[in-house]
């Protein structure tokens, strides 16, 4: 029998569970953490990118020593048909700043890193543990966890959920919903090794120097999707992903999808030469603002990927997920300091305060256009990709073809393809969702 | 950078040993050694190997070879130095001791040392065998010199060294290993990695007896007995003339059975690649390549092995390397002689049908 | 009852990577993982552990990240865990570290008293040497047992321990005075999971790290590369071979494919058929 009480049990240490144990633990809360792979980040291979800010406010210095991969100074977003990509490329020089904004990281690397931070504030932390259920009293509050391992459940005062994506302990103690296939990804990813010495020379870099890549158009087949290319120092990260409802309606496997995107002759000479090491296959929750489920209850809160904290349109995750584990322990922190009880009443002060973060402004600003990009998918993910790249087909080619003639034959190509009442009502809607 | 880089050296002296500064006391250190295995009367044909080998190291080095034998039997131990005479060495060191009856590190390390720190060679060759391994990284120890531990190639360099090379990280990487100031230069290599040498029948040379005068009552360690492997239903892979194996590819462990039918049309032995082992369609003794055995038949053939570079490593001493793969992309057709695309499972058994209808033509026709 | 075990982090060789160009080990993203052999032993250490009350100390030397695999065996029930780490053992080849682990070994006894048995696996995935566990013994005066299958019995009182021993062409049974240093051959036993009491322990655990002046090393000429008789001067890909295999092109059923590789097969290597006629011939005499 463990006689112990914890202040918090986190399950999970991805990038939520970790701000979250850190951020109480570095309060001098008695926090223990239950991950169940074999270190932090273990189930979390591959690259990524990671945004400073939501991290600076957690640990300020971490580029003293975080395993950090380059720094993010070239954007650029494709709009790919099945031969061409027409491009809007943004660098920038301010991005070579002392502080850099943006940077590729491994996940497994940065993760283990973070993990080991989370150990020196304080915090207990185990691995190759499951969290199997919630262990709740007979009023229904939430009074600590049962593992995988052979022994008694543990006890806690609050349990935080960060168990990523699925969240599966949620859904088997009845808090939430199983997870709706149409506002989740399934992405595949893979890391092309490549000496860094052809990866700057590639892509125009020196130093740190990274550039990302956001594909999206046809390379999807017509499903709600994008694909990214990231540099890291010695590797490249490649992947492709698309909602899984559709991907279940399609006879399209991600695996084809990423060959084929691999194999574009806009993407394949990046890769040339490269050793592929790693596959990866992850889902990513892109429901948006309506697909947030109940993020708090009696003794409980959840956190990151598992209420659906993810921008799917500035492909942004990691740093929500960041940002709502901070939020829960700050909320967890001032109510253990109060000696206040864990009532689901007292824990609404979590959403309170994520109403103020941009977390969930930005949610809430992009709340219609998952649904807008899924209803309208072939358009968005086949017909304009492929009027654009003729479009700019047209326009270069020089063949004798005077250019007022070429304008007129663009403008009836689009006509032809979307009568113009259903495009001005997609740019419209989008504008709309946008807002 | 995440590259592998040899750490700084810690204080002044620098990188010195990286440089042949070969000490005065070493000096004396001349001729190349192998120390022959001996079991139950046999000699381990890895010991034979080896003098094959050490005769070329020792020619290049113009020194003499010669072998340890150490052992009980007086018989036996003449035996041995014949054959060693006969496949390379010029004098042979003869250890008689009713306490080296049976391998033991204890007496066989403290006789061995004994020698070497009597009559300094500059080279010594074992086995690695599990009695070679045992025994080499005691003795190295104890001498406090440098070993190499399962080389696939040994040569000597323009300096005169020993340079060992064997595989590293699971094989995917080969490194060269001199021990530039100490003496003796000690490595080890596994049986069938080298090839077996010539007899010459009839070549002698000297022996040099030398008394361990170990006392049996003074000795910790005793043999209480031996189950021999021939009692039980042990592989004897690395002397197999012929070779069948399988992998991951044939799917189940019941289709393991075509595998050691083929074997029995053939006489060959069988075994497989690694997740086989894991899987528990093989016991570990049936493991083929780096981490279990290198074979060198006259004929290996492989169903539904990809061919990875740890596998490679243990059957590229194979006269003929047969692969049968449905992928032919399989990294196994790199280095197979012959390939055939093909599902193993439904070749197999044709295979051992051919087989056998062919040699019982044979036979018919003889 | 007092057991150690020396384990070792070693990169998962499964996943390492050459450079393409300079042919170096590319370590980035690989992880590590506990060389597998070494749980057999721990699992054994474990077993013992069980049946006479004895301490289970682990011991690794190795960088700082080290300690996590330490960690990991405390998970699995281990008692106490040691880090030896120091960069003055950057380098070291399997003498300088038998050499580092034996000092360290020495000062685990004067601190939580000597072991009874000391054991290594069989060898590592990385080094690959199967030396260290010798060089150990050899250096503290243990007696040794390598490529030990099964301990028979172990016997407190008398101060004897009786093993299988995996040997050429059979298996030794052995038995020796304590104390004993065992190498542990693969496959003997099965790893067991901790029970969460284990691993809330375990993650509390302090790991004892020392470095060298700690185990009392003067001579620091004896760590690391300039402890190391051996030296590495080349490290290199295995060269490919230019010619590939012969593919044998039969269309139809498996039988004439089977035939047609028969063929092949013996038209490639004659002597093997007429060994198999003679050996046939023998058979059905
Ligand atoms: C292909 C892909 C690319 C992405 N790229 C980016 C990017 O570039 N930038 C970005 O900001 N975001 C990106 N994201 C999103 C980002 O990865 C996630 O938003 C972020 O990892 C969420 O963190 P988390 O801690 O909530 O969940 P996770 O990282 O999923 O962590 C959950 C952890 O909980 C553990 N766990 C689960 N169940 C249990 C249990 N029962 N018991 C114990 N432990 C458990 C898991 O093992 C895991 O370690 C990407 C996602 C994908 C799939
Ligand atoms: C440190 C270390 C040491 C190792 N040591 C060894 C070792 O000693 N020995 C060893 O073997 N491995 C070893 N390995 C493992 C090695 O890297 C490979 O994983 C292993 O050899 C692969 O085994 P496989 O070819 O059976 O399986 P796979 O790689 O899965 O290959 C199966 C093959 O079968 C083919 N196939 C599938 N179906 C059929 C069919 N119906 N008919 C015919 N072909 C089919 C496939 O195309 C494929 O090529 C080691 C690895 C490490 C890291
Ligand atoms: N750095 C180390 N720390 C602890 N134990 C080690 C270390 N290196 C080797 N060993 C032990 O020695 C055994 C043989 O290693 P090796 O000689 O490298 O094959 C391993 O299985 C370990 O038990």
């Amino acid at each position: 029998m463990i006689e112990e009480k914890f202040d918090a049990i986190v399950v999970g240490a991805g990038p939520s569970g970790n701000a979250a144990a850190y951020t109480m633990a570095r309060e001098g809360l008695n926090v223990l953490q239950i991950e169940r792979g074999e270190y932090s980040g273990s189930k979390n291979v591959q690259g990524a990118i990671l945004y400073a800010d939501a991290l600076e406010k957690i640990i300020p210095d971490f580029r003293e020593d975080a395993p950090l991969e380059r720094h993010v100074i070239e954007q650029r977003m494709w709009m790919m048909d099945d031969k061409s990509h027409t491009g809007a490329h943004y660098r920038s020089e301010d991005f070579n700043e002392e502080k850099p904004n943006r940077y590729t990281i491994l996940r497994a690397q940065f993760d283990k890193w973070f993990s080991s931070k989370v150990r020196e504030a304080g915090a207990l932390v185990l691995f190759e543990t499951t969290v199997t259920e919630l262990v709740k009293d007979l009023s229904g509050q939430v009074i600590g966890v049962r593992t995988d391992r052979q022994g008694s459940p543990i006890m806690a005062n609050v349990v935080i959920l960060a168990e990523g994506v699925n969240g599966l302990v949620g859904q088997r103690s009845g808090l939430r919903d199983e997870v709706s296939p149409d506002s989740v990804a399934l992405a595949v990813k893979e890391m092309h090794f490549l000496p860094r010495e052809t990866i700057e020379a590639r892509f125009n870099l020196t130093g740190n120097e990274g550039v990302v890549i956001e594909a999206m158009g046809t390379i999807t087949r017509g499903m709600t999707g994008t694909g990214f290319l990231y540099t890291n120092e010695e590797s490249i990260s490649v992947g492709i992903g698309c909602i899984v409802s559709d991907f279940a309606e399609s006879d399209v496997t991600p695996n084809e999808l990423l060959e084929a995107f691999k194999n574009h002759p806009s993407i394949k000479p990046l890769l040339a030469g490269s050793e592929c090491k790693e596959y990866a296959a992850h889902l990513i929750p892109e429901g948006g603002y309506r697909a947030i489920p109940r993020l708090t209850g009696p003794g409980w809160i959840v956190v990151g990927d598992a209420g659906q904290f993810v921008n799917a349109v500035h492909r942004e995750g990691s740093n929500l997920a960041m940002t709502t584990g901070r939020v829960a322990a700050e909320t967890v922190v001032a109510l253990t300091r109060k000696r206040e009880p864990m009532t689901a009443a007292a824990l609404k002060d979590y959403e309170k305060r994520l109403e103020q973060t941009f977390v969930m402004k930005d949610l809430k600003k992009y709340q219609g256009i998952p649904a807008l990009l899924h209803a309208r998918k072939g358009a968005f993910f086949g017909a304009y990709p492929r009027l654009v790249s003729q479009a700019m087909q047209t326009w270069f080619r020089v063949d004798g073809t005077d250019k007022k003639s070429k304008e007129q034959a663009i403008y009836r190509n689009f006509r032809e393809t979307r009568t113009l009442w259903g495009m001005l009502g997609d740019a419209f809607n989008l504008v709309r969702a946008w807002r | 950078m995440a590259e592998e880089k040899k750490p700084a050296p810690p204080a002044a002296g620098g990188r010195a040993n990286t440089k042949k500064e070969l000490p005065e006391h070493f000096k004396a250190y001349k001729h190349v050694w192998v120390a022959v295995e001996i079991e139950h009367g046999q000699v381990h044909p890895v010991s034979y190997e080896l003098l094959g080998e050490g005769r070329k190291l020792a020619d290049k080095r113009g020194v003499e070879l010669a072998a340890v034998v150490m052992g009980d039997d007086r018989a036996s131990l003449e035996d041995a130095a014949v054959a060693c005479f006969e496949y390379g060495a010029d004098c042979v060191y003869l250890a008689q001791d009713p306490a080296l009856a049976h391998y033991r590190n204890e007496t066989a390390t403290r006789v061995l040392t004994d020698i070497v720190n009597t009559y300094k060679p500059e080279i010594l060759l074992l086995g690695a065998t599990n009695l070679g391994r045992d025994l080499a990284g005691s003795v190295a120890t104890t001498l406090l010199t440098g070993l190499t531990a399962d080389c696939t190639e040994l040569a000597i360099d323009e300096e005169g060294s020993l340079a060992a090379t064997r595989p590293t990280f699971g094989g995917s990487l080969l490194c060269t290993i001199f021990t530039l100031n100490f003496r003796p230069q000690m490595a080890t290599v596994r049986p069938r990695v080298l090839a077996m040498p010539e007899r010459e029948a009839g070549r002698t040379g000297r022996i040099v007896e030398f008394a361990p005068g170990l006392v049996e009552d003074d000795i910790v360690t005793k043999v209480l007995d031996f189950i021999a492997d021939r009692d039980s239903d042990k592989a004897q892979l690395p002397y197999a003339d012929i070779v069948v194996a399988g992998g991951l590819g044939l799917g189940s462990a019941e289709n393991f059975q075509l595998i050691r039918e083929l074997a029995g049309v053939l006489g060959a032995e069988y075994g497989g690649s690694r997740p086989l082992v894991q899987k528990g369609w093989i016991t570990s003794d049936r493991q083929i390549g780096q981490t279990g055995k290198t074979i060198r038949p006259k004929l290996y053939i492989a169903a539904g092995i990809s061919g990875a570079i740890q596998h490679r490593v243990g059957v590229e001493g194979a006269d003929v390397i047969v692969a049968i793969n449905t992928d032919p992309n399989a990294p196994i057709f790199e280095f197979a002689h012959l390939g055939i695309v093909a599902d193993a499972v439904t070749l197999l058994p044709a295979l051992s049908q051919a087989f056998a209808r062919r040699l019982r033509v044979n036979r018919l026709a003889s | 009852m007092h057991i150690v075990v020396c384990i070792k982090q070693v990169p998962d060789s499964a996943q390492i990577r050459v450079h393409p160009v300079t042919n170096t080990i590319m370590r980035q993203g690989v992880p590590t993982i506990i060389n597998p052999y070494d749980l057999f032993a721990l699992e054994e250490a474990l077993r013992l552990k069980e049946r006479f009350g004895a301490t289970v100390t682990v011991l690794t030397m190795g960088p700082p990240t080290a300690a996590d695999s330490l960690r990991k065996a405390l998970t699995f029930g281990a008692d106490r865990a040691v880090l030896l780490t120091d960069r003055y053992f950057a380098g070291s080849d399997t003498l300088a570290t038998s050499f580092a682990l034996s000092m360290a070994l020495r000062k685990i006894a004067a601190d939580f008293g000597a072991p009874e048995i000391i054991f290594t696996g069989k060898q590592t995935i990385d080094g690959d040497t199967a030396q260290v566990g010798p060089g150990i013994a050899k250096r503290l005066d243990y007696n040794q047992l390598t490529y030990v299958s099964r301990i028979v019995e172990t016997d407190l009182d008398a101060g004897t321990i009786r093993v299988e021993r995996r040997a050429e062409g059979g298996i030794q049974v052995l038995q020796t005075r304590l104390p004993v240093l065992v190498t542990m051959l693969e496959a003997t036993n099965e790893m067991r999971r901790g029970s969460i009491e284990n691993a809330l322990i375990a993650a509390r655990a302090p790991v004892v790290t020392w470095n060298a002046t700690d185990v009392g090393i003067e001579d620091l000429t004896k760590c690391g590369l300039r402890g190391s008789p051996t030296i590495v001067k080349k490290v290199f890909a295995p060269t490919a071979r230019t010619e590939k295999a012969v593919i044998v092109d039969a269309d139809g059923s498996a039988d004439a494919k089977a035939q047609a590789l028969v063929e092949a097969i013996f038209a490639r290597a004659p002597t093997v058929e007429h060994e198999l006629n003679e050996q046939a011939a023998h058979h059905y005499v």
